[in-house]
């Protein structure tokens, strides 16, 4: 029996851990016990895949996905936009990239969020596409608020969008948030600062992308989201070519 | 191309955050924009297997429930077949085997039906029990959590697992097995999952 070829060992130093007490709701809700390390098998180096079967045109254009017809969303028009790699550079194609985020105001379509900023009538705030063979992918949507929230008393979250990228295998699965270059709100933020490395924390800041820019319409963010990669196939120990 | 020595680093992972309903699940906070939304169907109805409910709660170190918790499930087909094209067959055509669940805003309690999967393949020709992958994001929860579901009317097959066998001390893999009831139309499966503290679940680095 072939042994399934592995997915690159997760650098959880690059990650935060789960007892993070400046974000004081991972107090409660962090094991406490080591996680049990698992060599990839098929269970692992499988995982969900999706075609344009599933989404529909225009999923990806927040500005329009939710608003009346003659409508569009309130607020800053931007485009944002990047490549899914994996960490040997190659394009992750074909992938599901799922967004959310607030409207322009820092208010979320939820009933949990009883923020005093209003609701958008035009503005739901998902959207969802498939990366193209590059492993490319671009929503169109307005810039979201920063909101308030109940960790200290003041509290406020940069900027920000949900991610949620799916890869090839359910051991790449991988949820993110987005934020945007030179918001002064990232380096006090409690749970941007989870993240115990700066560079790790940098990769999660959206570049102001002039270049994607289209000019009296929107400006556009580029950000772009790395996978794990993975080893060349193991055969009885033996490494099988490339 | 780019230097073969030189590896990009994985993004960092945040928290999924109490609205993640929005974006995984967008009809369940009454946004009505996909004309399709994805994970509702593990197993449709030509899947071949016997078909099942698992149900649980998240509960926190308190011991209280989840309410803004979201699992996403992925198993393979009763022929212990994933849908992907690196397993070891073809599965039925509506058989995808991922779904997404929430847990219940008032309740938390959360539950899934599909298809009990069949036992596949391990490494260097093992066999493993047959089972579930959960991964399992919330608020407060800064990187997934994964773990596995295993049945207890299996006992052979998971005596035998090789996963199962990494859990040490052995009493934790209890945390691990769904108990079945089959009382009711049809059987259903227990698995709660305890985040941290007395019988906490056991989670892996996968």
């Amino acid at each position: 029996m072939k042994t399934p070829a592995e997915y690159y060992m997760r650098d959880r130093q690059l990650h935060p851990p789960a007892y993070a007490p400046g974000y004081k709701t991972s107090v409660p809700r962090s094991p406490r016990q080591a996680l049990i390390s698992l060599e990839n098998t098929v269970s692992e180096i499988t995982g969900p895949r999706f075609g344009h079967s599933d989404i529909a045109l225009g999923d990806n254009d927040l500005l329009m996905n939710y608003a009346a017809t003659g409508e569009s969303a309130i607020g800053e028009r931007i485009i944002l936009h990047g490549r899914v790699l994996d960490q040997d550079a190659k394009p992750v194609s074909n992938t599901l990239v799922e967004v959310w985020q607030a409207n322009a105001g820092g208010r979320y379509r939820h009933k949990m969020d009883n923020y005093l900023a209003p609701m958008d009538p035009n503005f739901g705030g998902c959207g969802r596409t498939l990366t193209d063979d590059d492993g490319y992918y671009f929503f169109r949507t307005v810039k979201p608020g920063a909101y308030p929230w109940p960790n200290q008393v003041n509290n406020w979250r940069p900027a920000h969008v949900h991610f949620s990228v799916f890869g090839s295998a359910f051991a790449q699965r991988l949820i993110t948030q987005c934020y945007f270059e030179g918001d002064p709100l990232i380096p006090i933020c409690p749970i941007v600062q989870t993240i115990p490395d700066t560079a790790a924390i940098d990769r999660l800041v959206a570049r102001l992308d002039m270049k994607g820019t289209i000019p009296f319409d929107a400006v556009a963010y580029r950000f772009n989201i790395v996978l794990r990669g993975r080893r060349s196939t193991l055969f009885e120990n033996r490494l099988e070519g490339n | 191309m780019c230097d073969p020595q030189i590896y990009l680093h994985e993004t960092a992972s945040q928290t999924a955050g109490p609205y993640v309903h929005i974006g995984l699940v967008p009809s369940d906070t009454g946004i009505e924009i996909y004309t399709h939304e994805l994970g509702r169907d593990i197993a449709g109805p030509n899947a071949g297997g016997e078909r099942i409910r698992v149900e649980g709660r998240l509960i926190d170190g308190n011991g209280a429930a989840l309410k803004d918790g979201l699992i996403e499930v992925w198993q393979a087909n009763a022929g212990g077949i994933y849908a992907h094209p690196e397993s070891n067959g073809e599965v039925e055509e509506d058989f995808r085997g991922w779904g997404r669940v929430i847990a219940d805003f008032d309740s938390g309690e959360w539950s899934f039906e599909t298809v009990k999967p069949g036992a596949v393949p391990g490494r260097s020709g093992a066999v493993q029990a047959p089972h579930i992958s959960l991964w399992i994001v919330a608020r407060g929860i800064n990187i997934g959590l994964n773990t596995r579901l295993y049945f207890d009317d299996e006992g052979a097959a998971n005596d035998a697992d090789p996963v199962l066998g990494r859990v040490d001390p052995p009493h934790r893999r209890d945390t691990l097995i769904a108990n079945r009831d089959g009382s009711g139309r049809i059987p259903v499966y227990r698995f709660d999952i305890r985040l941290q503290g007395d019988g906490e679940t056991v989670f892996f680095d996968i």
